[in-house]
């Protein structure tokens, strides 16, 4: 097992002594402990996804299931059809709220971090501490105030109650700032040198330069806007998402429809999780960046 | 005047996120400082009421104090013990190959990213009827004759919280550790080797954690925000209010406040402590975070 998960070290560097073999069995045993209380609850929520009626209702509940069965998830299917909004409506509402969000925020947060990575203008240390101030300030505490804001801006129950508050978060500029300080600064000069206006530099030099960062903040924006799109900003039924449609779907009939409740959990889990693993190693780079001076 | 003028390009490109950042990031603290010295419903115009509802929180709230219980066990026993299971487990994978270590992090981090669609599934293993999976191996085993309402049980809301808190927040802290760890620059651990380290907590302690203190601080806000936050969780599975208010935190009573009984400024003056409460154990975890490795 050890050679095969732990690469071989060299010798002669003298660092094989730094571990030992039951150090490693107890790493192993942690791990298997760890992961599998990790990993449980996503094997069961599918598992229940699939068992028939029957076996849910078994006692004593099994871990597994007898006789797999797709029952709930064209269950599903059809109560989202016969729903008085159709459901390509919600699954819309969702893509372009999600998008919109996410690229309006990648844009304008990315157009701020260039200037404060990079140019020494007067107001800049104050600016970026209010910034990381603003790390805290996150949406679960301040849900209410930012209610009221939205509703006096006449932005309640339109799409811009979902797509703005998320633009103007601090964890995206911020993770595209530290990110575009490793710059070298030769590249900018070059791009300068050549004529190259502020703007042109930004745009043609820095975002495709700060790939794997503008993807991250892409995945954490995503995961956030799929996730967190509260049902009390928008209430017209034509204007909900795909998450709220689910929840009220399952809310309306918990004990009978568990089935298909957890057939709409695996369909909400996969977006997020097939575009994290897509751009996990973007994402490990961008974290490198990620500290926080005292 | 003369600098400012001459970087109006800078100011320019960070405009149309500083205004969004204004609006929702901190205008809503600003908003919630005002409205917690008044008496505010939506509806009727604010009346200015100096401190009372910062007296009737501590002196006449007794559910409030239960809500600031809870949210300090959150923060003070849940908030350290993720963030060293993170810190250890990214540290013990750092030296996988990149497959297995790119699984593990996958795995610890899926459950963040598949928020509210992840917390059904909690609902069906701790449900309060046998064919709930705790209560139905429980009765099984023969440890228990009738089943436990784990979710409607006053004893037993928060351990089950602490849970299922503990399976959703090792996140955004476990992916900067992971990244963290791959950034401390090599040569340290040779020179360490050279200057008589001996073994690999000596090398944890004295290199890697200093070398890491960036990384660190930034996980400490992620973490803080993470534990000080819990709320939506609590009144997902628990109810909101939950049996006994047992799983009342801050942020679900000011949901209570708020959205329920439409006393904005009473529910504000919450979210005002709130804040305060995490900006000061910022600093405290800041403050500890230097000291170590010295």
């Amino acid at each position: 097992m050890k050679s095969k998960i732990f690469p071989k070290r060299k010798k002669k560097m003298g660092m094989d002594n730094r571990r030992s073999k039951i150090g490693n069995g107890f790493v192993i045993f942690l791990l298997l402990l760890l992961g599998a209380f990790m990993a449980f609850p996503l094997y069961y929520t599918v598992i229940q996804s699939l068992k028939p009626s029957e076996e849910l209702f078994q006692f004593p509940p099994r871990l597994y299931v007898l006789r797999p069965t797709g029952e709930h998830y064209t269950e599903l299917l059809q109560l989202m059809s016969n729903m008085w909004v159709p459901f390509s409506r919600y699954l819309f509402n969702t893509l372009f709220v999600t998008f919109a969000g996410t690229i309006f925020h990648v844009l304008f947060a990315g157009m701020a971090a260039y200037p404060l990575a990079k140019h020494k203008f007067p107001g800049r240390d104050f600016l970026f501490a209010v910034i990381l101030l603003g790390l805290m300030f996150v949406g679960q505490v301040t849900f209410l105030p930012t209610y009221i804001i939205i509703s006096k801006l006449g932005m309640l129950n339109t799409y811009w109650a979902y797509i703005a508050p998320s633009v103007g978060a601090s964890l995206g500029l911020f993770l595209m700032k530290q990110f575009i300080e490793q710059l070298p600064d030769s590249l900018l000069e070059a791009a300068r040198i050549d004529g190259a206006s502020e703007w042109r530099t930004c745009f043609k030099i820095v975002f495709p330069n700060i790939k794997p960062a503008v993807l991250t903040v892409f995945i954490f924006q995503f995961v956030n806007i799929w996730n967190g799109l509260s049902k009390e900003l928008v209430y017209d039924e034509q204007l909900k998402v795909v998450k709220v449609a689910l929840e009220q779907i399952s809310a309306s009939n918990a004990y009978a429809r568990m089935g298909s409740g957890m057939a709409g959990s695996v369909l909400l889990m996969i977006p997020p999780i097939v575009i994290f693993i897509l751009m996990q190693r973007n994402v490990v780079e961008t974290m490198t960046c990620a500290g926080l001076k005292e | 005047m003369e600098k400012i003028k001459k970087y109006r390009t800078s100011y320019l490109m960070m405009l149309p996120y500083l205004v969004l950042f204004a609006l929702f990031t901190i205008l809503p603290v600003v908003v919630s400082v005002v409205l917690s010295f008044t008496d505010y419903d939506m509806v009727q115009k604010p009346v200015f009421v100096g401190l009372e509802n910062y007296f009737q929180i501590f002196l006449n709230d007794e559910y409030f104090i239960v809500a600031l219980k809870n949210t300090l066990v959150f923060a003070i026993i849940i908030g350290p013990a993720s963030y060293v299971i993170c810190f250890m487990i990214a540290w013990l994978i750092n030296e996988l190959k990149p497959l297995p270590r790119a699984l593990v992090t996958a795995l610890f981090y899926i459950p963040t990213i598949v928020g509210a669609a992840g917390w059904n599934v909690w609902r069906l293993i701790f449900s309060s009827d046998q064919y709930g999976l705790v209560n139905g191996f429980l009765m099984k085993w023969g440890f228990i004759n009738e089943p436990i309402g784990w979710l409607t049980d006053e004893a037993y809301i928060m351990p089950v919280l602490i849970i299922v808190q503990l399976w959703m927040s090792m996140g955004i802290s476990f992916l900067t550790f992971i990244a963290g760890f791959q950034n401390v620059d090599k040569t340290l651990y040779e020179a360490g080797m050279m200057d008589g380290i001996k073994n690999r907590f000596q090398e944890l302690w004295y290199i890697t954690i200093p070398a890491m203190s960036n990384q660190m601080i930034f996980a400490v806000v992620m973490q803080i925000v993470n534990c000080f936050a819990v709320g939506e969780v609590s009144s997902v599975l628990a109810g909101l209010p939950s049996t006994g208010y047992a799983g009342e935190t801050i942020v679900t009573h000011i949901m209570d406040y708020g959205n329920l009984r439409f006393e904005f400024g009473y529910a504000c003056a919450m979210a005002v402590i709130l804040v305060v409460m995490m900006q000061y154990s910022k600093k405290f975890a800041t403050w500890l975070i230097g000291k170590m490795g010295h």
